[in-house]
């Protein structure tokens, strides 16, 4: 689709911003905001080359809107969490629920935006790079993987160690090897851990009452040793109370689909994740012994952030394993780890943002063993 | 060298810290607040210089074979000595410090500037050598305690600077992640990044 208009407006101010014009400094943002709209017109011009249609800000548009589904019932379900427990119940219309939501979401996906964006065109056009289009997502994702309560000054701080630290330090978008939304939230994990943790923090306040709501989670219950008190029904669904739009399974398998669908995240890593995390809750199942090793081991797929995690960080290309046997490697040993951590460090009540960090850091090595393995297997083949 | 340069360039070109990257094992664990790092910072001084001068003034009589070992007895009656001193006179501190006082034995500053420098060199250029590359470390140390203690618990030499300046009670909170010793890493990225971009010729081509 052409849209006439939007070319001829970037065809007469591109003159402004290349280089020897008026604003040639602004480069970088210019060319930002160009490639955004419309599909780069340059062409390769040595070597031979598979070119796709689909580009990287294509394929960035294609993860926003799988994200949508979850992040659209995650307002409603922020919205219906105040609504439950503040005794208001059935008077909020399911409209009125969702419009809570999505104010007390609003705030939180601009800070994430401004602070990030404005990090990454600070360094783009100071390096004079290109801006990369990998913190549209990431700077949605962020939002969606914290606790409604997170002060926005707390989140500020997150996102700006996310992109400094987890990523242009490394040389930005495509040089990172940890996934710099889950980076924000480990920050804030270790920095604020009152605010991302514990029974307080889950459920949005009125406006009215200022107190803090309590509601555990799932995991915040079985963590002290009882058994979870929504049903299974409820959880995949997703009206329990967690971080904002990882609560329901529904959702984001809808989003799930439309990845799988369009070829964008790997279905070998994420079946990995729910193989390895189903096998190692079965494990635990054999052993038993307290509430959280007799779960079934489906539960662990609707609770917190597994299928979040599994679904949308696990199969970020850029920081997941490259080789197709890796991304199995990859993903299996992702869901092991993290019912692992679940069940048995009870210092870490949420054992999937970790256990996907520590992935990141292994899936370099793993690719590594994998391409070895191969050259001297072929080796082997030409009779060495 | 000139022995003024002896003194400067472990500020600059060439921090034991930033450049050589040594001693990086104490400086993560012993900076969580001020007061154990300057403690830290003058005994590492202390030692680095008084070794370097007593092993440059026995370079001569020292058997090229087992020269590690002498120069482990000279660091390691030296940390005694500092261990003993803080013990009696900085007990709270010394506690604080436990085990990390006995390591300064095994900082690779020390043993880098003896190999380095004090085997091979006159008795009053490895004093200063010796004293500038202490400094240098401790300059990092002093910013490392600071800037964690600060945002790490909110006070500077026990003091509670933040409280005192009413930013609790407008929604402040201490970063925890400041407390722990990855920060510490990290923060020795940064300046190191910093340190890099404005020395251009320490960058590897």
């Amino acid at each position: 689709m052409r849209i006439k208009w939007v070319e001829q407006l970037f065809d007469k101010i591109e003159p402004t911003f290349s280089e020897g014009g008026k604003l040639g400094w602004l480069h970088s943002t210019f060319d930002a905001f160009h490639t955004f709209a419309l599909t780069p017109k340059t062409i390769t011009r040595s070597g031979s080359h598979i070119r796709d249609a689909v580009d990287s800000k294509r394929s960035i548009i294609v993860v926003i809107i799988a994200l949508l589904p979850a992040l659209l019932f995650g307002m409603w379900n922020i919205g219906y969490q105040t609504a439950m427990s503040t005794g208001a119940g059935a008077d909020w219309h399911w409209i009125y629920m969702w419009w809570f939501g999505f104010l007390r979401m609003l705030p939180m996906i601009a800070v994430s935006y401004i602070v990030g964006l404005a990090i990454e065109f600070a360094f783009a056009q100071y390096r004079g790079h290109e801006v990369n289009e990998g913190f549209l997502a990431t700077g949605l994702l962020i939002p969606m993987i914290v606790p409604v309560t997170t002060p926005l000054w707390q989140l500020a701080l997150a996102v700006a160690f996310a992109v400094i630290i987890g990523k242009e330090v490394f040389g930005g978008s495509g040089m990172n090897f940890l996934n710099p939304a889950l980076v924000a939230r480990a920050f804030l994990f270790f920095a604020y851990p009152t605010h991302m943790s514990g029974d307080k923090v889950w459920i949005a306040s009125t406006w009215w009452g200022n107190d803090a709501i309590a509601g555990a989670t799932p995991m915040g219950e079985l963590a002290t040793g009882s058994a979870p008190s929504a049903s299974a029904l409820d959880m995949l669904i997703g009206t329990i109370p967690g971080s904002t739009c990882e609560t329901s399974f529904i959702a984001i398998a809808l989003g799930a689909m439309l990845l799988l669908f369009t070829g964008i995240a790997s279905w070998r890593i994420m079946l990995g994740v729910f193989l390895g995390g189903g096998l190692m809750g079965l494990l635990f199942n054999a052993i038993g012994g307290n509430a959280y090793m007799e779960l079934p081991f489906y539960y662990h797929f609707l609770m917190g952030g597994f299928a979040f995690g599994a679904v949308f960080m696990a199969t970020d290309p850029v920081t997941a394993a490259q080789t197709n046997a890796g991304k199995w490697i990859y993903g299996l040993l992702i869901g092991v780890f993290a019912v692992l951590l679940r069940v048995c460090n009870p210092a870490y009540p949420e054992g999937m943002m970790l256990s996907i960090l520590f992935m990141n850091c292994m899936a370099p090595l793993i690719d590594h063993c994998i391409v070895a393995r191969n050259i001297k297997m072929r080796e082997r083949r030409i009779g060495k | 060298m000139k022995n003024t340069d002896l003194i400067k360039l472990p500020f600059s070109k060439n921090n034991p810290i930033l450049v050589q990257v040594l001693g990086v094992c104490s400086c993560l664990a012993v900076t969580a607040q001020l007061k154990p790092a300057v403690v830290m910072a003058v005994s590492v001084t202390v030692v680095v210089a008084l070794s370097n001068l007593i092993i440059s003034l026995m370079r001569n009589t020292i058997p090229p074979r087992i020269r590690i070992i002498v120069q482990l007895v000279v660091v390691s009656t030296l940390v005694v000595l500092v261990d003993q001193v803080l013990k009696a006179y900085m007990y709270d501190v010394s506690k604080q410090l436990s085990v990390f006082v006995g390591l300064i034995i095994t900082n690779c500053i020390v043993m880098g500037r003896l190999e380095a420098f004090a085997m091979v060199q006159k008795p009053w250029p490895s004093l200063l050598d010796g004293l500038g590359n202490g400094l240098g470390y401790s300059v990092i140390l002093i910013v490392l305690g600071f800037v964690r203690e600060l945002f790490g618990s909110g006070t500077l030499w026990g003091y509670p600077v933040v409280e005192k300046l009413g930013l609790y009670n407008i929604g402040y909170e201490n970063n925890g992640l400041m407390i722990m010793p990855p920060m510490a890493l990290i923060l020795v990225g940064l300046i190191i990044w910093w340190h890099r971009s404005r020395n251009k010729d320490l960058v590897e081509q």
